[in-house]
């Protein structure tokens, strides 16, 4: 088992204009879901891993993937697997710009990520205003992978994007 | 087919199903907006891996059955989960002290059966794990929130951890499918996790100031497929479109 990804490099431009459907900014490849994808055959073989169990977003994300393949010239097969499970680790530095720009904070480390549910010491920064003087509001957000904050300088509510190692 | 590991995984399965869709009752008509949302979350996570072990299991079984026949086409002595995720949503207190009770059991249970010597359950184990922390995380502060709330919050939490009570000595029963497993090194011996159980459970009604219930009698039948008289109403429910339209696909 392991946790590199292995992607053919002439499929990395064509997976990368492929989006999460639920936070169009963010390509699925700085999401991290896309851990195999090799040409075999004149067949893409693709595995996707989903960042939670029951993600919806996965089967659109596979159909997308198979579209953008085929426009491309490829046939493809696409497999989901579980092991290893997703992180938040996985999301690129530009996936995590992306996240901000958009308004979502992106994921802190585990240890911050727990006191900040655990505690609600202010630690998650305000992607509106940039200020930390937030809380928590709900552990569970619009999708599974996010929780729901609010600024209380700006006071914009937000999405944080939790972190799971 | 290797029976046992399909009754196992089945009766690993049940649990998650039943409580999903005990939650997705909830769906709209949560007493807030992040709570509905988060007891919505909290189900789609828990249907998100009752899929994966169906999946697995219909595998297993070799034949025409899929994960959707698995979930929707068995009569209600065939489920086997445990009586305490059928019980209904009587109020707000008694979803969150049910969601408790089997949270701290399901945390326990996964971080043995990531030990497991089947590797599929391996993966999934690992994958659910990081859910279940959470679900847990949102239970346990509920129940300090309304044990260690109002006069009245705390009086109901406490009608719910009690009324919930007997129902969960039967987590820890084994069938025989189970004791096949655990032998193989398949299974997690869930007589081992009695003890760390309501160690968690106690401290946390503890913090909440709710009295430990004394009963020593408890229910059990759902592992046999013995149900209480909700299950069937549930079922109803679960498996109306497939009655309605048999055989209809997505």
């Amino acid at each position: 088992m392991t946790t590199e990804q292995n992607i053919d490099d002439i499929l990395i431009p064509i997976l990368e204009k492929v989006s999460d459907p639920e936070i169009p900014v963010l390509s699925i490849m700085d999401m991290g879901v896309v851990r195999k994808a090799v040409i075999e055959n004149k067949m893409v073989k693709v595995q996707i891993t989903p960042t939670y169990s029951g993600c919806p977003a996965m089967d659109v994300i596979g159909d997308d993937i198979k579209a953008a393949l085929k426009t491309a010239g490829y046939d493809s097969e696409i497999e989901l697997i579980l092991a290893p499970a997703w992180t938040t680790d996985w999301i690129t530095p530009r996936g995590r710009k992306a996240l901000e720009d958009y308004g979502i904070a992106a994921p802190l480390d585990a240890e911050a990520d727990k006191s900040v549910l655990l505690e609600g010491k202010k630690m998650v920064k305000c992607p509106q205003c940039g200020s930390t003087n937030t809380r928590l509001v709900s552990q569970f957000g619009s999708t599974a992978c996010k929780a729901q904050f609010q600024c209380d300088d700006c006071q914009e509510p937000f999405d944080y994007f939790k972190c799971l190692k | 087919m290797n029976n046992n590991l399909y009754k196992y995984i089945l009766g690993i399965a049940d649990n998650s199903l039943i409580l999903g869709q005990r939650l997705g009752e909830l769906t709209g008509h949560g007493p807030s907006l992040e709570t509905d949302i988060a007891c919505t979350n909290i189900s789609l996570d828990l249907f998100g891996q009752v899929r994966s072990y169906f999946q697995y299991a219909a595998k297993i079984a070799g034949d025409q059955r899929t994960e959707d026949d698995i979930a929707m086409l068995r009569k209600e002595r065939e489920y086997v989960n445990v009586l305490l995720v059928e019980q209904p949503n009587r109020n707000f207190a008694y979803t969150m002290a049910r969601q408790f009770l089997f949270d701290v059991y399901h945390l326990l249970f996964l971080q043995e059966l990531q030990k497991s010597k089947d590797l599929t359950l391996v993966a999934i184990a690992n994958k659910s794990i990081k859910e279940v922390s959470y679900h847990l995380r949102f239970s346990t502060d509920w129940i300090k929130r309304l044990g260690d709330g109002t006069e009245e919050s705390k009086a109901k939490m406490q009608d719910a951890i009690d009324g919930l009570w007997t129902y969960t000595d039967e987590l820890f029963h084994q069938t025989e499918a189970d004791k096949v497993m655990v032998q193989e090194g398949i299974g997690v011996d869930v007589t081992g996790l009695k003890e760390a159980y309501y160690e968690k459970v106690n401290a946390v009604l503890e913090e909440a100031t709710l009295e430990i219930p004394e009963s020593k009698w408890f229910q059990k039948g759902g592992k046999q497929g013995i149900h209480t008289e909700h299950l069937g109403y549930l079922l109803a429910e679960l498996q109306y479109m497939q009655s309605a339209y048999p055989n209809m696909e997505w």
